[in-house]
């Protein structure tokens, strides 16, 4: 017998789960993954040009010579990808005074004794993120400028490398515990790492975690596509 | 070139302690400014034994030539103009690595075996393992790496350690026609250049010294130098050292605080996880109506 081929189309889709709420747009997650994939080759490398017990990891590369050539290259795509981004969201990472509630009980939020209401789409915890890593990628890549060679190297001074190096790897440690957190955040917040995988998340996560922003996606603002409170 | 008949004492980003129980005798290169005329067959017989070939340069107005060190020009007489007490003095310092006793270039390189310094004294750069980072630049207090266009590795001068593995001299040392480069055990180095130093104060160069500076623990490479209170005339640094940002950079308690931040950021999440729990969202979770 002939097999014939399946129509998928009329099943239902995945967003059509009236229970989902968009949170992150495929742009939004397709960038965000580009820069944790910079992100990653980038500590790696980086931590094997730091500590020789982990030079080993430059066998990920090819070797330590290859790997020392692609590692500006992918810093500045990490820098270009993220700016691109943050420049998409820079305005919801605003902090607002209701932000400073969320701060002063940081530690009662990590240890679920409270949840204290979110007015904009991040919380306090994610703003201030958001905010050292522009700070922090942004140290990166200047001092990384001032290293980089053949290219950029040679223009500059010894102590001017000197003190790049230094605080190169001075941020590369602040950034990774900022990392550090957010990746555990993300994992130990059920429903987030669903929401940046497939954009969606379930109505009571958005009215738990972020009710202001909930609010804001299901009144007819968001809906007349005044602006996209999923970008 | 890794030379078995030369013992390694210290290995560029290597955790392993090196091989310790054999010594060996440590030998330096003096170079007597006060005896030098400039002559260049140094620099001759380095690109010689080396098989080096600088590009011909452009005449810069100046008898140093090529203009600067190179990936092939590994040692350079460097001439300077200087007023010293009301007269005008023609100084002239062979430049080239001074093969620190507490290298900063081995210090800064990342690759495991890339600089090698031998029992003897003798720091040797391996270009198979030199990924051209330039973190050796960045260490050295002298400014003596330099980096091939061609290939992207760091050269400097040797001291010509597969001659010394054989018990020969540095092709510099055989050269020189002045008998200003002398070379042999470190201890005999510093008697012969004592021995200069008094000559010459009684000549009238009182100030005569001897440039073997500290701040890197002594060098295998010692100059006698006649304005020995002014090393800046000749283009040396006064008080060398390995910096202080590189210190921090590459030394055990930033490497250590850096894994240590690594494994406690682990540690505090599985921690966390476990202690508190994951924070889930009940599905009626803030339904008012």
């Amino acid at each position: 017998m002939k097999d014939r081929a399946y129509d998928l189309t009329s099943r239902p889709k995945y967003e059509d789960d009236p229970n989902l709420v968009l949170r992150y747009s495929h742009a939004a997650r397709l960038t965000h993954w580009a820069v944790a994939v910079a992100y990653v080759l980038l500590f790696f490398s980086g931590l094997a040009l730091f500590h020789p017990y982990f030079y080993w990891l430059s066998l990920l590369y090819g070797g330590g010579a290859f790997m020392r050539v692609l590692h500006p290259f992918l810093g500045v795509t990490l820098a270009v990808l993220f700016y691109a981004y943050a420049a998409r969201i820079w305005r919801d990472n605003l902090l607002l005074k209701s932000d400073g509630e969320w701060l002063r009980r940081a530690f009662d939020v990590m240890n679920k004794r409270a949840e204290i209401p979110v007015e904009g789409k991040y919380n306090a915890g994610q703003k201030l993120m958001f905010w050292s890593m522009v700070v922090c990628i942004l140290g990166l890549l200047g001092s990384g400028l001032v290293m980089w060679r053949p290219y950029f190297a040679p223009s500059f001074s010894a102590s001017a490398r000197r003190a790049a190096a230094l605080v190169h790897a001075g941020i590369a440690f602040v950034m990774f515990v900022g990392i550090g957190v957010h990746v555990y955040a993300a994992y130990w917040t059920k429903g987030s790492i669903r929401a940046m995988t497939r954009g969606y998340v379930s109505r009571a996560w958005a009215r738990f975690h972020h009710p202001g922003w909930y609010r804001e996606m299901t009144s007819g603002a968001a809906q007349a596509g005044k602006r996209d409170p999923a970008a | 070139m890794s030379l078995e008949s030369l013992d390694i004492k210290a290995r560029s980003a290597t955790t392993s302690s090196p091989p310790g129980a054999r010594r060996t005798l440590e030998v330096a290169k003096l170079i007597d400014v006060s005896r030098c005329i400039g002559c260049k067959a140094c620099q001759a017989a380095c690109m010689e034994w080396n098989d080096l070939r600088e590009e011909p340069g452009v005449n810069s107005g100046f008898y140093t030539n090529p203009a600067d060190l190179s990936d092939q020009s590994w040692t350079l007489m460097r001439f300077y103009e200087e007023q010293i007490e009301g007269s005008l003095q023609w100084l002239i310092l062979k430049d080239g690595c001074l093969h620190c006793a507490e290298p900063g270039c081995l210090k800064a390189c990342p690759s495991p075996g890339a600089i090698l310094q031998y029992s003897n004294g003798l720091v040797d750069f391996q270009q198979e393992f030199c990924i051209g980072c330039g973190y050796c630049a960045t260490g050295c207090p002298f400014n003596i790496p330099r980096y091939s266009k061609k290939d992207q590795k760091a050269y400097k001068c040797t001291l010509c350690s597969d001659r010394v593995a054989v018990g020969l001299e540095p092709a510099c040392i055989k050269t020189c026609p002045t008998q200003a480069l002398s070379f042999g055990s470190k201890e005999d180095m510093l008697a012969q250049a004592e021995h200069r130093l008094v000559d010459l104060r009684e000549r009238g160069f009182a100030r005569a010294a001897l440039y073997d500076p500290a701040g890197v623990g002594g060098t295998h490479v010692v100059f006698v130098l006649p304005h020995g209170d002014r090393p800046e005339a000749y283009g040396l640094p006064r008080d060398p050292k390995v910096s202080a940002a590189v210190e921090l950079w590459r030394g055990w308690v930033a490497k250590s605080l850096g894994v240590f931040t690594m494994f406690a950021v682990l540690v505090a999440g599985i921690f966390h996880y476990m202690k508190v729990g994951p924070l889930e969202v009940k599905e009626d979770e803030g339904k008012e109506d």
